[in-house]
């Protein structure tokens, strides 16, 4: 007997797995999203998964969740070959999942929420008291604790999120999938998110991480598996890898994580609001009297949770929201209501990149070459009068993709066929090339992917340098750090702190992002 | 006394036109609260009333007739089923097409059938549903001011009238207390977290849809076999309608339902008791003014002196995965 090794010494030496996905291949119409992709999870372990946008990691894990079913390949749970064909099959074989949105249903209590689809009975009354027996425990255990009689949409993001995790422990699940879980947090959420995983995992539960934040990556995860393109491309040991390391796999090429700047010189005043307040239809105050000014030649980005005012305040210093109180100037003179007309304003060089492009920032449906000239059709170059000159307008739009690496170069496919970095491109050069005296610009790199970004950055920057002022919005504080040259943070709608970015940490910015450290400030 | 009589007789007539508004209603409510707007209750209202008046002018009973109207009112929730669920169309161009299918149909069977200008022949004795007493109201009359309202409002009404009340009474507890109300509930705001708890989410759908079909078709069935005694063309007179904003005013809840369709109902009644009468001061008011009433408070009402009505988030939206 002692003399032969069995197989369950050799399972010994290798850690058991949790997950084993095996040549998974999944199209949708023209976009192969997932090309043969292989992946091996170990049982207890967090696993991360990196990649760009649009590289197959949703896709992979809506596969795991039942969401979506693979054309081809194998999904193995515990060792045992499974088919999930239905999120109620993968619940079944232990999987939970965490989805980006929420799959929460905000009218209904906490307790609703996590017995829908568990309920234990065609009556409610019995259920309920099993599943108030089960958070107790789970409070109890690691620390989750949570009302139950709470409703969801009254509570702050972290306990929604806090919820959506209740809801997989609830239905025994032992893999659990978090899609980009950190994107709605603070930092001091989001560290204590990553404690919770931690705890998890020291359990004996196996958490997969799906991120593009590689800070996370290298902060929380035992392993991490990176996607390109819909391929695996490399599964490493977190301890033997760097982010240069992670994000050129992502890329596929040599990526720059910081951008180069020169320190600002800053000119004069361009843009300055004083006690703005903005309403929203309830009469609620999203802007609550934030004044601040931009200079010539800076980059004033504003951090924030998303949700604090930030948006508002960016439509409203744009003209899109009425004041309810408060003044805004350009370049020294107080703009009149008729004067933040949004048309007049950009007639006067104040452009604006929306935080939304698909929703104010381009239509869609459009040519590309038409959303390239959105907002101004009725200047001379593309007709002045009731024609457009289609010519004028293809060769501009073509001149611009060329200029910011649009692709494909095509002036005529419609708008939504481009991918969210390039849809970006059209905006930015739209606006930039107009040559603003001021560019107000929200979330410039959402949904975009990491070349983009790094081009998207280097803009930005020589922007500043030609003494264009610019204000960024963005809930991406690393974005924020990087290019920003004065940092305001908002909470509540109200101006929490300002901050010079080498005066500063992410600690620092994320507890005026709470609203709690005005007092150290 | 005299003011007292009237006033029973007008509340007595509320709650019999409240009736097939609250059927109409408490569909409505089914099915929007699954998420799938229904606009064509009026549509269905109106095949259940044909459909039962015909089926118990031939087979002379009553309760065939309610049947009848019942699997009509279905045949047209079905249909809207399949192009709101699984064909996820609009939701209001398919009610509006219910509607006016049936109004069409029932007028052009009818008259193909009964060669009545659209009616079918006058409907007599089991083939209609007759008023009901409750125990001790012969006995309770007497009693002063309460006597008259139990015995003459609450009692002398048909089945049916009984039956609505305990149509809210169950939708009220089925969607508070029980797995499938809780899921109905879900469906309606966020069908996405249905669908990812494992839940069928056309499922439901068609489930909701279908009892809003049982519903209008016990609405359809009193209007030609209690409230009447056959079919007329378009004998729902907009009822579908009165019902969506009754389901608006109760902010997509049972019992408010309940109030909100006796309140339209009152209205109703009071509309026809003023005609002819001489108001003080004013003198004979027309016709057409009072009939008016209803759906100027209806208007007066939505307009501003509810609150906030927030329909259910996920209504009107057809449901389709997202990558």
């Amino acid at each position: 007997m002692t003399s032969n090794v069995s197989p369950v010494s050799l399972d010994r030496a290798t850690p058991p797995l949790a997950i084993e996905l095996v040549g998974i291949d999944k199209r949708f119409g023209d976009v192969h999203a997932n090309k043969g992709v292989d992946l091996t999870v170990r049982k207890g372990s967090i696993h991360g998964i990196v990649g760009e946008n649009g590289a197959g990691k949703s896709t992979l894990m809506s596969i795991l969740y039942g969401f979506y079913e693979a054309d081809r390949g194998e999904i193995r749970v515990g060792g045992v070959a499974r088919r999930i064909r239905s999120p109620g099959e993968a619940i079944a074989a232990g999987i939970g999942m965490v989805h980006q949105h929420f799959m929460l249903v905000e009218p209904l209590s906490v307790i609703d929420n996590v017995m829908l689809g568990a309920e234990g009975g065609p009556r409610l009354a019995a259920g309920a008291r099993q599943v108030r027996a089960r958070l107790a425990q789970l409070a109890a255990d690691y620390g989750l604790a949570l009302d139950p009689d709470a409703i969801v949409g009254d509570l702050p993001v972290g306990l929604q999120q806090r919820v959506e995790i209740v809801k997989a422990l609830v239905r025994g699940a032992d893999v659990l999938v978090l899609d980009e879980p950190t994107a709605v947090l603070t930092p001091d959420e989001a560290d204590g998110l990553f404690r919770l995983l931690r705890i998890l995992a020291d359990e004996g539960k196996t958490v997969i991480l799906i991120t593009h934040k590689l800070r996370e990556i290298m902060a929380i995860t035992d392993r991490v598996s990176v996607m390109r393109r819909g391929e695996m491309v490399a599964t490493l040991d977190t301890a033997a890898t760097s982010p240069a390391q992670l994000a050129e796999l992502m890329v596929g090429r040599r990526v720059l994580l910081r951008v180069e700047k020169a320190p600002a010189a800053p000119g004069p005043v361009v843009l300055a609001a004083e006690n703005v307040v903005v309403r929203d239809a309830r009469g609620t105050a999203r802007v609550d009297g934030v004044s601040l000014t931009i200079r010539a030649g800076e980059i004033v980005g504003i951090a924030g949770i998303a949700g604090n005012g930030q948006s508002e305040l960016l439509e409203a210093l744009a003209g899109m929201r009425p004041l309810a109180g408060g003044t805004v100037a350009l370049e020294g003179r107080a703009l009149s209501p008729a004067e933040r007309d949004p048309a007049a304003l950009r007639r006067r060089g104040l452009l604006h990149v929306p935080e939304d492009r698909m929703r104010t920032g381009l239509v869609p449906a459009f040519e590309a070459c038409e959303s390239a000239m959105l907002g101004f059709q009725d200047e001379r170059r593309y007709g002045a009068g009731a024609l457009l000159d289609r010519g004028a307008i293809v060769s501009d739009a073509l001149e611009r993709m060329e200029a910011y690496d649009v692709r494909p170069r095509a002036p005529l496919l419609k708008t939504s066929k481009f991918s969210g970095g390039n849809q970006q491109k059209i905006v930015l050069a739209r606006e930039i090339e107009r040559g603003p005296k001021v560019l107000l610009v929200g979330q410039p790199t959402r949904g975009v992917d990491i070349g983009a970004i790094e081009f998207i950055h280097r803009r930005l920057v020589a922007l500043r340098d030609q003494g264009v002022g610019v204000l960024l919005v963005s809930v991406e504080l690393e974005e924020i750090m990087a290019l920003a040259d004065r940092i305001l943070v908002m909470c509540g709608g109200r101006i929490t702190g300002e901050r010079l970015p080498g005066e500063t940490d992410e600690r620092d910015l994320g507890l005026l992002m709470a609203g709690v450290a005005e007092r150290a400030a | 006394m005299e003011e007292l009589s009237a006033a029973i007789a007008v509340f007595d007539s509320g709650v019999r036109l409240s009736v097939p508004l609250l059927f109409a209603c408490l569909a409505g409510l089914w099915s929007e609260r699954s998420g799938v707007v229904d606009i064509g209750l009026e549509g269905k209202l109106l095949a259940a009333a044909f459909a039962a008046a015909a089926a118990a002018h031939a087979t002379g009973s009553a309760w065939t007739g309610l049947g009848a109207g019942v699997l009509a009112s279905l045949g047209f929730a079905l249909v809207h089923g399949f192009a709101a669920i699984a064909q996820r169309g609009n939701q209001i161009v398919s009610g509006v097409a219910v509607n006016m299918l049936a109004a069409g149909l029932t007028a052009l069977v009818g008259n193909a059938w009964y060669g009545q200008g659209g009616r079918t022949p006058a409907l007599e004795g089991a083939a209609r549903f007759e008023p009901i007493t409750l125990p001790g109201a012969e006995a309770a009359r007497g009693i002063p001011a309460l006597g008259p309202l139990y015995a003459d409002v609450l009692s002398g009404h048909t089945v049916l009238v009984y039956a609505a009340v305990l149509a809210t009474l169950l939708t009220a507890a089925t969607l508070k207390r029980t797995r499938f109300g809780l899921r109905i509930r879900a469906v309606g705001e966020n069908p996405a977290a249905v669908d990812t708890a494992g839940v069928s989410v056309p499922a439901l759908r068609y489930a909701a849809v279908l009892i809003a079909g049982v519903l209008c078709g016990f609405g359809g069935a009193y209007l030609s076999l209690a409230q009447a005694a056959g079919f007329l063309p378009q004998m729902t007179a907009g009822k579908g309608f009165i019902a969506l904003a009754a389901l608006i005013f109760a902010k997509w809840r049972a019992w408010p339902a309940l109030g909100a369709c006796f309140l339209f109902g009152l209205l109703d009644a009071i509309s026809i008791r003023l005609q002819g009468v001489s108001m003080p001061g004013i003198g004979l008011v027309p016709v057409q003014a009072i009939q008016a009433l209803p759906y100027a408070l209806t208007v007066v009402l939505l307009a501003g002196f509810i609150g906030r009505a927030i329909p259910p988030r996920a209504s009107g939206l057809p449901y389709v995965k997202e990558r």
